[in-house]
């Protein structure tokens, strides 16, 4: 038992106490209810803080873990193996900042059965936390598939208009996905007599016939959940209809986890496999780049517009990961942080105009900078962060990327590289033309003259933020210090099947 | 204290980007309270003391005149690339800072007095601060480019004033022309921009694999890579860097935007887009001076973009209207010739015109200022005049008779044109000779170009001079013009001398200027002085001056007519007014065709065609589980429950087995 109070385990536990807590208030009381939500997760980040401390930045293995046997599966034992390493420290500390950001800029939004919205927010929050933490399959795909539900309600019950198609679409298509991985995890498990991820390191040279195979469902699982052009026509239904929180982590958390699994799962189990696949996922990666950029351009609805940007941005994630080398993958877990807290910040500002106009049409806007300065300015270095200026984090995520790209001997063509670097023309495209039509100009309409600017609140869920933003851009080294010995370790993997290629 | 013990300032470095801020950081949180004349003070005592510590920087490299690194923090190491801030201080870099912060101050000074007539003219002075700021962040950015180490700290500079730029543009951002007008403009040249940026990242890529550094330093020695593919690295490198030159010095094809840039406030046009900004780009190619000597490729390719540039632009600005476009379009076309020094290897007589057409264009942006506000008092002081219809105080047409009116601004403005169109001995004849001088014995075609465009130069400029000053005042607000005060005249005053003696930072000889960059940039060749170019573009300018004044200045402008020049070239002219229509090519060509591809992705590809196919398959599926019914009746809960269900069945099969 003495297990139990691993420290992962109870980081795990911090979000469904708050739950359990939730579960004991009246949801009349609204206001006690945010409180606790909002404090258990500021408990969660300070205990992850606490963590953070614990970790060893120069170790490249797996720490502060804990292994219990779990179920037993024919001759087979399900662990509950939890552990944290350089490249799942990052996306842990993500979670557990954007949570309670989220919750914060519920306070005015969600106003209808506020109880039942934190509780499937707090379990959200723990799902999350488990699939970064999992070491073993079978616990990774029960932490996976238990992320779906909450946000399934979120969009369900709290989103837009057409919530339940968008709901049930999110779900299919994950579920879809998941179902193979599923199958490939059961095979895996089953063959080789564990689902320790750690002691599949490699695995896919045992199994040379299945390995192609075996690494097309986990990449199919990973590749919609990133989403991966062309697999990604959910994610703008999704964030159209999510409520504002539940884009913030959708966009900052949940899609980060596919991007993390081609970490996890496919490079580490099939090296070989990954080499062999590098150039073919970069050109998805470079078409997604170019296509999201392109499809952003043209949307009317502000949220849409940053829902497809997300597709283009995390084509950069995925170049950068397939470039296999220390500056592509540093870059890519980089810019998965980056992403969410740039995509995680448009969605916070996206919902604050909502909230106030009940409307996301770009044409129902102009001049805002004018009637709201505070919110003017915010946005717009919300946008430089995400259009990559260089002193700002995007910049250094994207040139690590673009660089590693260009001089991967996995990728082997550099035009991938020169193509991708266009996506920063482009994304300088779509954003300024958002910027421009809703920030810029006279005052068109007159329901927008009085809008009233940002208050306290609002601009406390944006700080925080922005200063990691900066941040990151200026002085990145901890960020990279703490991801580069198990990066290296990855790459330790991989690098003899690239010189066998070449 | 010039002896051996001399103190060395290098280590102060860091400052000239660190006071610019601090003087940013005041006035973003006081700056409102403490009114405009101490707003405006504390930004120019910003940029002042950063000047301050340039000098002092200088008098250290006279002792001391090799290159020194002065490492700041630790930026992105990540694998083989280490990347830090870390500044330069050596003989290129600190004649860019001096320039920067030098001009920038007098600007500062100026915009004062400017942007207080600016910003109740627009209807906001609360607006007044945030031009300060706006400045103080201009000039920490652009020391932040001419003083780093690498090219990738460069870069940040780069595009860090790349968005003051856009933030100016769009300075009064609910105005122009159908009040979007600037905002527009100011996209316009952030885009255009990131397209030059995308030649500076690839150049850089490219740099990283062949040389394994982005550090100055580092590949101040580097020899070229042999072989075939070596050969193409090294002059792909050179053309990617000419794309950024083209981006941010507005060379040809990417200076489109330039002109558009005049909707910011004058001393914006005059500090970021004449004075220093633009001129990153020359900086740019002096800086890799040792890249581009590895291959003929780029070198060849930068002097000829120059040389188009400077006769193509030069071509446009004789048929604008506008004050501010016809030094806005001057304005390329002296970096045309700057961009043809450097890319011919006269990197001397590029840096050199680069400094003197800084205080000549300078000079005539603020002046033009002057004008304008000038005319704009005499317009808003007009008892019959109809205060809402369409006025345009920029507009030369509705200009004449100034200089009994604006002794001052007439004066100085009377030099700026005279420096600019090269006639001895203002500061513009020993540079722009310098240029033509190199390429008589390099290139003949490019020697006659550029004479060519010194031509245009001249007449552009007579013909400037002559509608604006002379004649009759062809408006009331041109008959009601007046003076401007001081705090705006002063600073004129002192760029008009520096227009007047900046000849002297390189004379024919001395070459104070050429012995100073030569220790930074190695096998400088040496300025030759040719007494048979000098006479031919000292004719070369009389000629321009005579003829512009055959056109304009022999009888005055009448209001309403149209322009003599009309009548002589015909549809040429038109091409001259219309900017051979390069806007429009460029929708047609590239604009439009996007936003057609987009919008084809967007719809028919992307929720025709992909999610169709994916809601297809996900029905498929859905249709064999019988659920679809369930779903598409809304029951949320009863769907998820199934799913719930299904993973606890895994589950459960998973624990009984």
């Amino acid at each position: 038992m003495t297990n139990l109070l691993n420290p992962l385990v109870l980081l795990l536990l911090i979000p469904l106490a708050g739950t359990f807590l939730l579960w004991l208030i009246p949801g009349g009381r609204k206001s006690l209810v945010r409180w606790v939500a909002l404090l258990t997760s500021l408990i969660a980040f300070g205990y992850s803080l606490w963590m953070l401390s614990q970790f060893q930045s120069t170790d490249p293995g797996l720490q502060l873990g804990v292994k219990i046997p779990w179920l037993q599966f024919g001759s087979t034992t399900v662990h509950f193996e939890v552990a944290v390493d350089g490249l799942s420290i990052l996306m842990v500390m993500l979670t557990t900042f954007l949570t309670p950001i989220a919750i914060l800029s519920t306070w005015t939004a969600v106003k209808e059965k506020v109880k039942g919205f934190m509780a499937f927010f707090l379990l959200l929050e723990a799902g999350m936390l488990g699939v970064f933490l999992a070491q073993d399959m079978i616990l990774f795909y029960v932490f996976w598939e238990f992320t779906l539900v909450p946000m399934y309600f979120l969009i369900g019950i709290w989103g837009g208009e057409r919530k339940v198609y968008a709901a049930v679409k999110f779900f299919l298509f994950t579920m879809s996905g998941s179902l193979l991985m599923l199958a490939a995890m059961l095979w895996l498990g089953l063959t080789q007599g564990t689902f320790s991820l750690p002691q599949l390191e490699g695995v896919g040279g045992m199994v040379p016939a299945a390995a192609g195979l075996l690494f097309g469902a986990f990449a199919l699982a990973f590749a919609i959940k990133v989403p991966m052009f062309p697999l990604h026509t959910w994610l703008p239904d999704a964030h159209v209809e999510a409520p504002t929180a539940g884009s913030v982590i959708l966009a900052g958390v949940l899609l980060k986890m596919g991007a993390y699994g081609f970490l996890r799962f496919n490079i580490p189990l099939f090296p070989q496999v990954a080499v062999k696949a590098a150039p073919w996922l970069a050109l998805l990666a470079v078409i997604g780049i170019i296509y999201g950029a392109a499809t952003a351009f043209v949307q009317k609805d502000v949220k849409k517009l940053v829902a497809y940007s997300s597709v283009s941005h995390l084509g950069f994630v995925v170049l950068g990961i397939f470039a296999l080398n220390p500056l592509g993958l540093q870059g890519g877990i980089l810019q998965m942080v980056n992403h969410g807290l740039s995509t995680g910040a448009l969605f916070l500002l996206v919902g604050m105009i909502y909230e106030r106009r009940h409307t996301r049409q770009m044409d129902q806007f102009g001049g805002l900078w004018k009637v709201m300065p505070v919110f003017g300015t915010l946005t717009l270095l919300v946008v430089l962060s995400s259009v990559g200026l260089p002193g700002l984090n995007g910049f250094v995520g994207e040139f690590t990327i673009l660089m590693g790209a260009y001089t991967s001997t996995a990728i082997n063509y550099t035009l991938a590289a020169i193509l991708a670097a266009t996506g920063v023309i482009l994304a300088a495209v779509y954003l300024l033309h958002m910027y421009q039509h809703v920030f810029l100009g006279p005052v068109t309409h007159e329901e927008n003259r009085f809008l009233k600017d940002l208050n306290a609140r609002e601009i406390l869920t944006l700080v925080p933020l922005l200063a990691v933003s900066a941040w990151i851009g200026l002085y990145p080294k901890p960020f990279f210090a703490i991801m580069a010995p198990a990066v290296d370790k990855l790459i330790a993997i991989v690098q003899p099947f690239i010189a066998v290629v070449k | 204290m010039e002896n051996a013990t001399t103190t060395l300032y290098f280590h102060l470095v860091p400052l000239v980007v660190f006071l610019p801020l601090a003087g940013l950081v005041i006035n973003l949180l006081i700056g409102k309270k403490l009114g405009e004349v101490v707003s405006g003070t504390i930004a120019s005592l910003a940029s002042g003391a950063a000047f301050v510590v340039a000098c002092l920087l200088m008098l250290s490299l006279r002792s001391n005149p090799e290159a020194v690194v002065v490492p700041f923090a630790e930026w992105i190491r990540v694998g083989g690339l280490a990347v830090d801030w870390a500044f330069r201080v050596d003989t290129l870099s600190v004649t860019m800072m001096l320039v920067v912060s030098g001009v920038g101050t007098l600007i500062h000074i100026y915009a004062i007095g400017y942007m207080h007539e600016d910003v109740r003219l627009n209807e906001d002075p609360g607006r007044f601060t945030r031009f300060f700021i706006y400045l103080n962040l201009f000039i920490a950015m652009m020391m932040i480019l001419v003083s780093a180490e690498s090219y990738l700290m460069t870069f940040v500079g780069w595009e860090g004033v790349g968005l003051c730029s856009y933030l100016l543009i769009g300075f009064w951002f609910e105005k122009g022309k159908e009040g979007t007008g600037n905002a527009i403009a100011a996209k316009k040249a952030f885009i255009t921009n990131r397209v030059g940026d995308f030649g500076f990242l690839v150049a850089m890529f490219m740099i990283f694999l062949q040389f394994g550094t982005l550090s100055f330093s580092e590949l101040a020695h580097v020899s070229a890579p042999v072989g075939a593919l070596g050969t193409v690295v090294v002059a792909g490198i050179g053309l990617f860097l000419l794309l950024a030159v083209t981006g941010k010095s507005a060379q040809l094809p990417l200076f489109v935007w330039l002109p558009d840039a005049m909707a910011g406030p004058t001393p914006v046009s005059a500090l970021i887009h004449a004075a220093t900004m633009v001129t990153a780009g020359v900086y740019l190619v002096a800086r890799s001076a040792p890249l581009f000597e590895l291959s003929p490729v780029g070198p060849q390719a930068v002097a000829w973009v120059g040389t188009l540039t400077a006769l193509f632009a030069a071509t446009i600005a004789v048929g604008q209207y506008d004050i501010k476009k016809v030094l806005a379009y001057s304005t390329i076309s002296q970096l045309g010739f700057m961009v043809a020094a450097v890319g011919m290897g006269a990197y001397v007589a590029g840096m050199f015109h680069l400094v003197t057409h800084a205080f000549f264009k300078a000079l005539l942006f603020l002046s033009a200022g002057s004008v304008i506000q000038g005319v704009e008092h005499g317009h808003h002081h007009d008892p019959h005049a109809d205060h809402y219809a369409e006025f345009d105080p920029q507009d030369m047409r509705n200009m004449g008779g100034l200089a009994g009116k604006m002794k001052v601004t007439t004066a100085v403005y009377i030099i700026g044109a005279l420096a600019l169109a090269g006639v001895a001995p203002l500061a513009g004849f020993f540079s722009k000779d310098e240029i033509v001088a190199f390429a008589f014995g390099k290139n003949p075609v490019m020697f006659t170009m550029l004479l060519l465009a010194a031509f245009f130069t001249a007449f552009y400029m007579a013909r400037q001079v002559w509608m604006v000053f002379f004649g009759k005042a062809r408006t009331t607000a041109a008959q009601g013009a007046r003076e401007n005060p001081l705090v705006m005249t002063i600073p004129l005053m002192v760029l008009a001398v520096l227009s007047l003696v900046g000849g002297a930072l390189n004379l024919p000889h001395v070459e104070t200027l050429g012995k100073w960059l030569e220790h930074t940039m190695e096998g400088l060749h040496p300025a030759e002085f040719n007494w048979l170019v000098a006479g031919i573009s000292l004719a070369v300018a009389f000629t321009g001056i005579a003829a512009g004044w055959f056109f304009y200045g022999r009888r005055s402008w009448q209001p309403g007519q149209s322009d003599p020049m009309k009548k002589l070239l015909g549809p040429l002219f038109t091409a001259f007014e219309r900017k051979w229509w390069v806007d429009e090519i460029y929708n047609a060509l590239l604009l439009q065709p996007y936003k057609d591809l987009s919008a084809i992705l967007a719809e028919p590809v992307d929720q025709k065609l992909i999610d169709g196919c994916a809601n297809g398959l996900g029905r498929m599926t859905g249709w064999f589980s019988r659920g679809i019914g369930v779903l598409q009746n809304g029951l949320v809960r009863s769907y998820a429950l199934v799913i719930l269900a299904g993973v606890a069945a895994i589950l459960g099969y998973l624990i009984l087995r």
